[in-house]
Order: structure tokens, then sequence, then C-alpha cells
């Protein structure tokens, strides 16, 4: 080793079953230029084998040669060799001419296996997509998304109408389960927002009407607000939160098991089968579950009537008794059958067009949760002006 | 003899109050191809949870050469595992797969692990897929990602559950071939759970086959030798395809 100009010498380290890692780094200064590794090359040390040759390798220029010497290499494990064939392709395409010499046995085995023995090839550049390819990629996506929903909606109709020529093929024993599990299991959190929602209301309209001598109109203001818009919306982004979250997790951990596909060739339709029992469910359950948020919003009201404007419990009920018209309760549920629909749709629709494993799972629950509540919000403003323009 | 990486002694396991297997007593040496057969449902793939400490045993005891007991709390697994389904992350792509446990493992910098990365990928056939996710290749291509990231941090063992199930007969032979190549090429000592009869005389060198209804051990050694030599009806029936005769 006398010919050499330069040595780097790698902190030995211990490796499993008592052995020793030892690698020698050093260049050649002969007619022949080469890169001498020497010693155990193990993995463990593959960071400061990495930064030591590569040093070396930079100085070095088109036309030069360069080989790595590995006839005094004892043992070499997978990763490192890895690292030395990309070490040596980089210099091949720089140029430079490179090859692994002196290599013998396991050693020359490894430098065959990590294709040591091959002229590289050098990779394509994946041409970064253009934003106005991004912004039409994500165009055809947004309309294809309506696409698909509209074909989900037309494929839920045509089950339908199988299962009214066939009503023994509906799935009717899921039903009753469904619906406790959107309904019955619902009522606490229902119960609990909705009468926060009523109390936290006539709160803010008490410190307002108290300065009229209005306080009776906080009855009106609650009882209207509550049974013809905050009730059904409120329940509504509840169960959106619980259960649509819920159909389309569960359909979507279906369709990408394959349990979908094993229902179709069982004969099932799994829009028959698995969405409109989801449906049914959740249009039976939603308009109950906001008679009992209209109920318990108005009994948040009742106690802040009570407690701070000196309303007594006859007065504040016979105000919203007065005020309220059938009408008024029934616009609420009519529209949490709309969004008990929509909730319904969005979500299974979600679910079915789920792909990619748990992550496309997650994706799917999120976006379906994301779009349930912008079609709740756009289906309640639509509600809300065509009430307003047919003065209902 | 070689060494001995894997001893396992008086291994009982199951869950609740159910025994899959007791008793069970072997050992895996350096080197060695080492396939657990058995019929569905006798627990080889359990016996792989076990074997790598996602389970801890009922009874007995598991001791892996410079490890101890299984225990993947300690920090960096001295061996790799490659699931039945692949187990790859769907977030990620393959090559963030492969390169995920270096980069959690080692201090290399990031154009050193895209290099090991590329290199691994290339070694199992998948050169060009590091930027695919899971679930845009097949399921043949899932396994090999899988094996590639097992093969990460250059373990000297590595757990391989039904390799080749549900792959067509080439990709079924490509990956024996893959093995087969790790096993020589890389000094790899493997331990694969498999009843794929074609996929066990061409590689494994020795096996042990578990039995459902004794929860035992009922044959250990060469496969070639067991199906030639041994007089056990059960043992002869596996490796015959041959229906029980009761």
């Amino acid at each position: 080793m006398a010919e050499d100009d330069a040595r780097i010498s790698l902190e030995p380290q211990r490796l499993s079953m008592g052995r020793m890692s030892r690698i020698e780094v050093a260049t050649s200064a002969s007619a022949r230029p080469q890169l001498i590794l020497e010693g155990d090359i193990q993995f463990s040390q593959a960071a400061a084998l990495w930064s030591s040759v590569r040093k070396r390798l930079k100085p070095v220029t088109r036309g030069e040669t360069l080989n790595f010497d590995l006839s005094r290499v004892d043992s070499i494990d997978g990763g490192s060799m890895a690292l030395l064939v990309h070490l040596r392709n980089e210099l091949k395409l720089r140029g430079v001419r490179s090859d692994f010499v002196g290599a013998t046995g396991s050693v020359q085995e490894l430098v065959h296996l990590y294709r040591g023995d091959e002229n590289p090839i050098r990779r394509k550049r994946r041409r970064p997509k253009k934003s106005l390819d991004e912004i039409g990629e994500r165009t055809l996506a947004f309309f294809g998304g309506i696409r698909e929903v509209f074909g989900f909606l037309g494929s839920m109709i045509l089950a339908v109408l199988g299962l009214l020529r066939e009503p023994h093929t509906g799935n009717w024993k899921e039903v009753p389960h469904l619906m406790e599990r959107t309904g019955a299991d619902a009522v606490p959190i229902v119960v609990l927002i909705n009468f926060l929602v009523g109390f936290v209301m006539a709160f803010q309209g008490a410190v307002q009407l108290k300065q009229f001598g209005a306080n009776i109109y906080v009855a009106d203001l609650v009882g209207l607000s509550v049974t013809r818009e905050l009730g059904p919306l409120m329940t509504a982004i509840i169960v959106c939160g619980r259960s649509g979250a819920a159909f389309a997790a569960e359909l979507g951990t279906m369709k990408v098991s394959e349990e979908l596909d094993a229902l179709r060739t069982m004969g099932f339709g799994p829009v028959r089968y698995l969405v409109l029992p989801r449906t049914l469910a959740l249009m039976l359950v939603l308009p109950l579950l906001t008679l009992l948020a209209d109920l318990v919003a108005i009994g948040g009201g009742l106690v802040v009537g009570i407690l701070t404007l000196d309303l007594s419990v006859s007065g504040y009920l016979s105000e919203t008794r007065q005020v309220l018209s059938v009408w008024d309760v029934f616009s609420g549920l009519l529209k949490s059958v709309v969004f008990a629909l929509a909730i319904s749709i969005i979500s299974c629709q979600q679910g079915f067009a789920t792909t990619g494993g748990a992550e496309g799972v997650g994706r799917r629950t999120t976006s379906s949760v994301v779009a349930i509540l912008f079609s709740l919000i756009l289906i309640d403003a639509t509600f809300t002006m065509f009430f307003y323009f047919f003065d209902l | 003899m070689s060494e001995t990486i894997i001893q396992v002694t008086d291994l009982t396991m199951g869950y609740d109050d159910v025994v899959l297997q007791q008793h069970a007593s072997f050992e895996v040496f350096a080197g060695d191809v080492f396939a657990i057969l058995g019929g569905s449902g006798c627990g080889k793939s359990t016996m792989l949870r076990y074997l790598v400490g996602l389970e801890q045993p009922l009874h007995g005891d598991i001791q892996i050469a410079g490890l101890g007991r299984p225990n993947l709390e300690v920090g960096r697994p001295p061996f790799g595992v490659m699931f039945q389904s692949g187990a790859l992350f769907g977030s990620l792509t393959v090559g963030e797969n492969v390169g995920l446990a270096l980069e959690q493992w080692t201090d290399l910098p990031h154009d050193a692990i895209a290099a090991v990365v590329l290199a691994k990928l290339r070694l199992v056939g998948l050169q060009g897929t590091e930027d695919k996710f899971p679930s845009e290749i097949s399921g043949g291509m899932k396994k090999r990602a899988a094996i590639a990231r097992a093969l990460a941090l250059e373990p000297s063992l590595i757990f391989l559950d039904e390799p080749s199930a549900g792959l067509d007969p080439v990709s079924a032979v490509e990956l024996d071939e893959l093995i087969l190549t790790m096993n020589r090429g890389l000094n790899l000592t493997v331990v694969i759970v498999t009843h794929e009869l074609a996929s066990i005389f061409k590689i494994a060198n020795r096996c042990i086959m578990l039995d459902k209804q004794s929860k035992s051990i009922i044959a250990r050694g060469d496969p070639r030798e067991l199906r030639d030599t041994s007089q056990d009806p059960r043992v002869r029936e596996f490796f015959n395809r041959q229906v029980h005769q009761s």
C-alpha cells in the first residue's frame, strides 16, 4: 500500500455475533487510478462509507479512469454494495471509465446481483406537471365526480323500482338495526347539542329583548328559528358526522376488500342490499330526531326564560304555541327527509367510489363529510328561498 | 453444524382459552430456507407472529441470535418481515415504503437512501415502480415490494408469510427464484410460511409441519425426504395431496 496517497479508516464497529466492521478507503495514485476498499464493509457504516467515497469521486473528471478495487474486501453486504454500484454508475454517467475490479467469490456474486457489472441506464427525468394541466385534470375530476353522483342516483332509482316490483328481495331485516345505529344511538348527542343551541340562542336574544321590555318574545325567537332552521340543520349535521362518515367508511372498506364484488357475484345488487336500507333508515329516523331536537331546543330556551327573564313556564309555552304553526314544524321535518336522502346518497356513493386501500377509505370518508355539509347548506338555502318566495 | 439463528423451546401459542400449538421446539440455522408447513388453520401464520414478537408465548421461549427474546419495542429490528398481503402503506409510494426504515434507522443522506431503494427494487425486479402507489401495482408486485421493504435494513434473517399465495405460476416461480437468490447471494436466512408444495420442494432445505388436530409438530427435516420416506399418514397426505382416509 506504499503507493496510496490518501487513506481513510472508518471507525470500527461491533457487529452482531461478535464480528467487527472494518472499512478502509484509499485512493491509489498509480498509473491506473483505483479506489481501494478493504475490510468488512457493513451497512451500519453506510453513511460514512457514502460520504468518504463520494468525496474521493468529486475531483474525477470526464475521460479519466477510476476503478473500484474490491480485492481486499473480506465481506460486504447488499446495502453497501448498492451504494457502491450507485456511486460507480454516477461516475460512468459523468463520462468517467469505472468498473469493479478484483472481486472474488461472494463479493463478485454481490457485484453481479446488484448489476455492478452492467452499464448504467440514464434515467429519464419526469416532467413536472404544468399548472394548466393540473387545473384541467382537477376540472375533469370535479365534473367526473358530479357525473358519478348522478350515475349513482340513477342506479338507486333503478334499485327502488326493482324493489317495488319484488318487495321480498329487499334487505328489510337490516333496517331496524340501522335505525337503532343512526337514530337511537344518536339521541344523547342530539339532545345535548340542540338543548345548548336553544339555550345559547335564548341568551343572545334575551340581552337585546330585555332592553325593550319584550322578554316574552324570546319564546318566539327560539321556537321559530329552531323548528324552521336550526333544529333540522343541526340534527342533520350531527347525523352527517356520525352516520354519514360511518356509511362512507364502512362501504369503502367493503369496496377495497372486494366484499362488494363478492356481493355482486352472489347475485345481490349492492345498491339494493346496502344502500336502500341505509337510506330508508335515515329517512325514517332523521325526522324523529329533528322533532326531538325541536323540543329540547325549546326546552333550552325555556330554561333561560325562567332563569334570566323571569318568565313563567306556562307563559313561555303558551307564547311558543301561539307563534308556531303546524307548517313551521312540518317544513322542518320535510327538510330533514331531504337532508337524510342527501346524507345517504353522498356517503354511500363515496363509499362505493373508494379505491386504494386504507388511505382511500380515509380520503373518501373525509370528502363525503365535506360534500354532505356543503349539500346540507345548499339544500337548506334552497328551501328557505322557496318558502320565502311562495310565502310558506 | 451452522450457527443457530432461532431457538424455539416448548412453545405454546394461542389466544384466550384456545391453544393453537403446544410444546413446539425447533431451531433454525444460519443459511436455512426454513419452511413452516401445515394445513389451513393449524397456526402457521400465528407461529410466524410469535417468532417476530408480535405475540407473546403462553408458555415456552423463543430466542433469536443477537437479540434474545423477540421484542419489537427495543428499536431497529434485526430481521425483515413480509406479510401475506404485502401490508404496504397505501399512502406512501412503493419507493417510500422501501425507504421508510432507512429514514428511521440510518443516518444516510436522501440521495443515498434513494440509491439503496432503487437497488432493492431492482433486486426484486421492480425497477420503475418507485413512484407508483401500492394501489397501482399488481398483487405479485406488492409482494415483491414488501420483500424489498423487508430487505431494506440488510437483515440476516427474513420472515415470509405465504409469499407465493395467490400468484400466477410464473410469478410464483420467479418469487421462488428471488428467495433462493437472496438466500445464496445475500447469505440470508429465510423462514417461510407456505403450503405451496412446488415452492416448498424447490426452495426449502428444512421444515416443520404443524398439525391442527394434535396441536403439535408432526414432522421435521428435509421436505423432500419427508415426502419420500415419512410413514406418518398425515405427512404423506400433505405432501402427496391426498384426501384423508378414515
